[in-house]
């Protein structure tokens, strides 16, 4: 029999040790995000603060690659609203699983992230999620998150000439790579399609980030006509 | 070492905005369809996001394009941060041969 205390500790310490992965593969993107954000003209504090208060590897990425001085802020915080909104989907998910936090579900889901938010299922898969657990893993992301974007920020600024070395690729290419994550086989191929082509197109005719949303719903769109079309409720049916 | 208003208004819109996106499940748990034309389009929405996020960045000149199918073919088989740095490489390695 544990007391509490010691539960709690080794809660948090069990948390830890289930993130130390997330963070470990974070620190590079960390240092490309405070560096970017540094050759777009923000300050070390100015990147704090968008670590701490938005908290969100690619909408900070995102937002970076879309900036401006000064800064666009319908199109900024639209496309966080867009880029975030799968946010919803992993939080329905996990909301029966953070019962046990009571009042503090709410502001718990502050800290979650795509890599903390599966860590959490996956925890929550063989034994009860706790609060200890929640935040152990949560809080460790977010500080070393802070610390290595300002980091990034502050010695970004002494590479000169960023393109030659590719790094301006850096966020296309993890952008690539993520979108691919949610590859379900050939019926994402049109999606992505419609959705690069519109935005491109897009992209060379008006100013700001009205691209993206642009893209994102004619992708959208190609995958709610295509459903339709294949009516996979039927085939399961027969199945 | 400073904050500009206009930054710090924007970063706490971002924030609002992705907050909302974070708690917004947690309520709706129970009332989001498992099937239909809404939940074709919330499972279409994140590669859809990210497509249009970085196709503008891939398809500006060929050396991009390149670089943007060696990331994907990297990204179906490798880790992701793998898969960044086979664009990274090739960009950096063909600017320098063509550019």
């Amino acid at each position: 029999m544990n007391t509490p205390t010691a539960n709690t500790l080794s809660e948090v310490r069990a948390g830890v040790a289930a993130i130390l992965p997330a963070v470990i593969a974070m620190i590079p993107f960390a240092l490309i995000l405070g560096q970017q954000a540094a050759s777009k003209g923000l300050t070390p504090l100015e990147v704090l603060a968008m670590s701490s208060i938005v908290f969100a590897g690619s909408a900070q990425m995102l937002a970076i690659s879309l900036w401006t001085e000064p800064a666009p802020i319908a199109a900024l915080t639209l496309s966080a609203l867009l880029v975030n909104l799968r946010h919803v989907l992993m939080g329905a998910s996990i909301a029966s699983k953070m019962a046990p936090f009571d009042r503090w579900r709410a502001p718990a889901a502050f800290l979650m992230t795509d890599e903390h938010w599966a860590v959490a299922e996956r925890r929550a898969l063989g034994r009860p999620l706790t609060l200890a657990f929640w935040l152990g893993s949560s809080v460790f992301l977010f500080l070393a998150w802070q610390a290595v974007t300002v980091l990034g920020a502050v010695f970004g600024s002494f590479i000169r000439d960023p393109e030659r070395y590719g790094f301006d690729f850096a966020f296309p290419a993890m952008f690539i790579a993520l979108a691919l994550g949610f590859w379900k086989g050939w019926r994402t191929a049109p999606v992505m399609a419609a959705s690069g082509l519109v935005a491109t197109a897009v992209h060379a005719t008006a100013p700001g980030a009205w691209y993206i949303i642009a893209g994102a719903l004619a992708g959208i769109a190609v995958a709610v006509a295509l459903d339709t079309g294949a009516k996979p409720d039927v085939g399961k049916v027969r199945a | 070492m400073t904050v500009s208003p206009n930054t710090l208004l924007a970063i706490v819109m971002m924030g609002f905005a992705t907050y909302l996106t974070r708690v917004a499940g947690l309520y709706l748990a129970d009332r989001l369809p498992r099937s239909g034309a809404v939940r074709v389009a919330l499972d279409a929405l994140p590669p859809a996001v990210l497509t249009a996020v970085m196709a503008p960045a891939v398809l500006t000149g060929p050396i991009e394009m390149v670089a943007g199918l060696l990331t994907a073919l990297a990204a179906l088989r490798l880790p992701l941060i793998v898969a960044v740095a086979v664009g990274i490489a090739s960009v950096a390695a063909m600017r320098f041969a063509f550019g």
